[in-house]
């Protein structure tokens, strides 16, 4: 019985976001403050829906409720606890129950969290996201219950699928839909600005700490996500360019043009009508990439099968989704398209070049990614693009952003002298040039495109590390100061990071016997053998490695090869020793028929930077959210 | 200078800017485009010839041998089998009666010398490509 309680609770949800997503809309259109009034009570009575249906998916789980199909096809009474609860998102259903859950999430933080604006807006605000929460729960509950029943219950679930056995389950869609979804208030904030016609700095203001919320969500997301391909795919990559990271990559690329370009509207009123389209744009994008992932016409780690029913009902949801936005945007956007005035050599300019070439990075990314679906829609033939299509075409498209991000910090708004800027980044160039030639020599070897990355990596730090002396000179720097040099110099720590994998990695695979040394890196390591070790819901045959550097400080090794009960598929598990300057890894093949193993080592110098410098991106964005004038300015308001 | 002026400079960079990565993106899409081929195709001679490219289809049943770490097997789609070897650690997933991606290029005798092997993240998870390879084969095979 209480399953259906779910699936009431999702339809009374979509009553609820309908009334939310028209009501509003239409009162804050006509004047009428008693319809106005519905906003909140309807998106916060969504929110409670929306949580009971959660809540009673994930006790299905926890009680082993194997008359819900999808409880039955996603769990097993032998998997542990919190995988069970992580398996509520394991599948496409609860995956999009998820979605529309942090949707409203975003939507009452919104409700709740803006009471100093102005009740037009607000109402605005939350009718448009109601109206996204129409159509998602309107998709969910026609093509994708959660909670459709299994009659007759089976015995036991088929489990889910041992790669996503994992912590890492438990984080990483969190984080990431959380990102994605976040990017519908920065929409919904665009297109209620359109409606108003209050396309002003106070429409940035507004707009600009939700959109850096969504874009740390959606950072820490995709680098959670790419930490988890790497310890838990067992091959040692950290990005493979898969549909589906691009399909989360892109619209980040876009979010970031995002972030600095309201960054322009709310210091200097400009670039008005590019800010509400790349707010479009970015939203656009997460609908299109959820369209990827879940229609199945992507071959992917993620693509689980499914229906084409599916992919017709997003297609048409984005279709309208973008059809309708970017009528209203070529009817109501401003006409002036730059805004106040600037000099060529003047932040604006340095920020409107950034944005050029984040979004036709986005652009070659997502060209990449479309490419091989619409050879195959064209019956041109079935094609793949690969990783170096991506590697040779997106490293040339955003090396110059490092340069600019360089300079762009020092410019004044309107107007600044280009030659006074470069006079004090002198050393920062010196340092640059010195990395660059420096640390590919120490490191034995020199390449022109390692050279490259270090140069550029220290560039940034450098130019970063002399503003922040300067301005911690003349005063107290606000933490939105703060915030947006930590990101760069987080871009930076990645750049270096990718660099040293990519210049300097080591990888053997090798046929090891018990007693065996295999080196790398400078290190040596020692196979001790292979024992069997049993684990919850799956039996491991256990490697035992000795990793030595010069016959000292030892650390032993587990790798596993693990064969879970409830599937016939083997699982390598790898061994890491994880360090700040470089991971060992190591993971098991198979066993070859004399008795010795297949076995795959690797040396990652510095591979920890690459996450560390997503972390690094992700503070400076808190930090700028946390930055004291969007307070002052919204209780003012209030005053 | 004149705001006219301005405009037209920054869409002239703006330009430049899409125009080099137009060329950039034309030149890696000549180059690093991998075609897909059904084993079928490949025995009648319609694979590229000095270009890797992809083959989908079915790990044939009892055509795995191992030669230290390199592995031989055949891949089919049920109607044609194209001999396989391949250096290195085999996916999880690879497995006889399976479906597999495989991109490689064709050596002078015939075998198709892999770099790389897919197989997907599901057990049940057949590729789109290795199933388009088998109806393929089994329409023609009607047909004929």
């Amino acid at each position: 019985m209480i399953p259906e309680f779910g699936h009431y609770a999702l339809i009374l949800a979509l009553c609820v976001a309908l009334i939310q997503g028209v009501l509003p809309l239409i009162g804050a259109h006509q004047g009428r403050r008693e319809w106005l009034m519905l906003a909140r009570p309807a998106a916060q009575t969504v929110f409670l829906l929306l949580a009971t249906a959660f809540v009673i998916l994930a006790w299905s789980f926890y009680t082993n409720d194997f008359s819900v199909l999808y409880v039955a096809e996603h769990s097993n009474s032998q998997m542990p606890v919190a995988y069970r609860l992580g398996a509520v998102w394991g599948g496409h259903e609860g995956s999009l129950l998820l979605w529309v859950f942090l949707l409203s999430t975003w939507t009452i933080l919104v409700a709740q969290l803006s009471k100093a604006l102005d009740e037009f807006m607000v109402a605005r605000v939350i009718g448009v996201l109601g109206l996204v929460m129409s159509g998602l729960l309107l998709f969910v509950i026609t093509t994708s219950n959660p909670f459709e029943r299994l009659l007759p219950a089976a015995q036991d679930g088929r489990s889910l699928n041992p790669l996503l056995q994992d912590p890492g389950l438990v984080f990483h869609p969190p984080m990431l839909y959380m990102g994605y979804v976040g990017f519908s208030v920065a929409f919904a904030f665009a297109i209620a600005s359109l409606l108003s016609g209050r396309l002003d700095a106070a429409w940035a203001r507004w707009s600009r700490p939700w959109t850096t919320a969504a874009w740390v969500f959606l950072t820490l997301g995709i680098a959670l996500g790419s930490w988890w391909a790497y310890y838990e795919l067992g091959w040692g990559g950290w990005w493979f360019w898969d549909p589906v990271e691009n399909a989360s990559f892109i619209p980040w690329l876009v979010g970031t043009a995002l972030l600095h370009s309201l960054a322009v509207t709310e210091k200097r009123g400009g670039f008005k009508s590019w800010t509400v389209l790349l707010a479009i744009t970015a939203f656009s994008l997460s609908l299109l990439g959820t369209f990827l992932v879940r229609s199945g016409v992507l071959t992917s780690v993620h693509a689980f099968a499914t229906d084409p029913k599916r992919g017709v009902f997003i297609l048409i949801f984005l279709v309208l989704v973008v059809g309708s936005s970017l009528t209203l945007y070529a009817w109501r956007a401003p006409k002036s398209s730059l805004g106040g005035k600037f000099s060529l050599s003047s932040r604006e300019t340095f920020i409107l070049l950034g944005n050029v070439f984040l979004v036709v990075s986005a652009g070659s990314v997502l060209l990449g990614t479309l490419y091989p679906l619409l050879i195959d829609a064209l019956h041109l033939g079935k094609i793949s693009v690969g990783p170096p299509y991506f590697n040779s075409v997106f490293v040339p498209i955003t090396a110059p952003l490092l340069v600019l991000m360089g300079i762009g910090p020092w410019t004044n708004w309107k107007n600044s002298d280009l030659l006074a800027v470069i006079k004090r980044l002198w050393l920062a160039g010196l340092v640059a040039v010195l990395a660059g030639i420096g640390i590919p020599l120490m490191m034995g070897e020199f390449t022109w495109l390692a050279g490259l990355g270090f140069l550029l990596a220290f560039w940034v730090i450098a130019s970063g590390c002399l503003q922040i002396i300067r301005q911690a000179k003349a005063g107290k720097p606000t933490r939105s100061f703060i915030g947006m040099q930590l990101a760069h110099l987080g871009i930076a720590v990645f750049v270096i990071g990718v660099t040293m994998v990519g210049a300097y990695q080591e990888e053997k695979d090798v046929r090891m016997s018990a007693g065996e040394t295999v080196s790398v890196g400078g290190y040596q390591i020692q196979f001790q053998g292979v024992n069997v070790a049993p684990g919850p819901n799956y039996q491991a045959m256990r490697g035992t490695f000795l990793l030595s550097q010069n016959s000292n400080a030892q650390t032993i090794m587990y790798p596993e090869k693990r064969n879970y009960f409830s599937s016939t598929m083997p699982m390598t598990e790898a061994a890491i020793d994880a360090g700040l300057t470089r991971d060992i890894y190591i993971s098991l093949g198979e066993e070859l028929p004399d008795k010795s193993w297949a076995v795959r080592v690797y040396y990652k110098p510095f591979i920890d930077w690459i996450w560390g410098g997503c972390l690094l991106m992700a503070l400076g964005g808190i930090l700028s959210i946390s930055d004291k004038r969007y307070r002052i300015k919204l209780k003012r308001q209030v005053a | 200078m004149k705001s006219r002026y301005k405009r037209a400079l920054i869409i002239i960079a703006a330009l430049v800017v899409i125009g080099v990565a137009a060329l950039l993106i034309l030149n890696a899409l000549n180059s690093n485009i991998a075609l897909y081929v059904t084993p079928s195709e490949v025995s009648a001679g319609k694979a590229p010839k000095d270009q890797a490219f992809r083959i989908g289809g079915m790990v044939k049943d009892g055509s795995l041998r191992r030669d230290g770490l390199t592995v031989h097997f055949v891949i089919t789609d049920l109607v044609k089998d194209i001999p396989v070897a391949y250096t290195g650690i085999l996916p999880d997933l690879f497995k006889e009666g399976k479906g597999a991606v495989i991109q490689g290029r064709m050596n002078a005798n015939g075998e198709f010398i892999a770099s790389e092997v897919l197989a997907k993240h599901d057990e049940n998870y057949m590729p789109p490509e290795a199933k388009h390879a088998l109806e393929q084969a089994q329409k023609n095979g009607i047909n004929k």
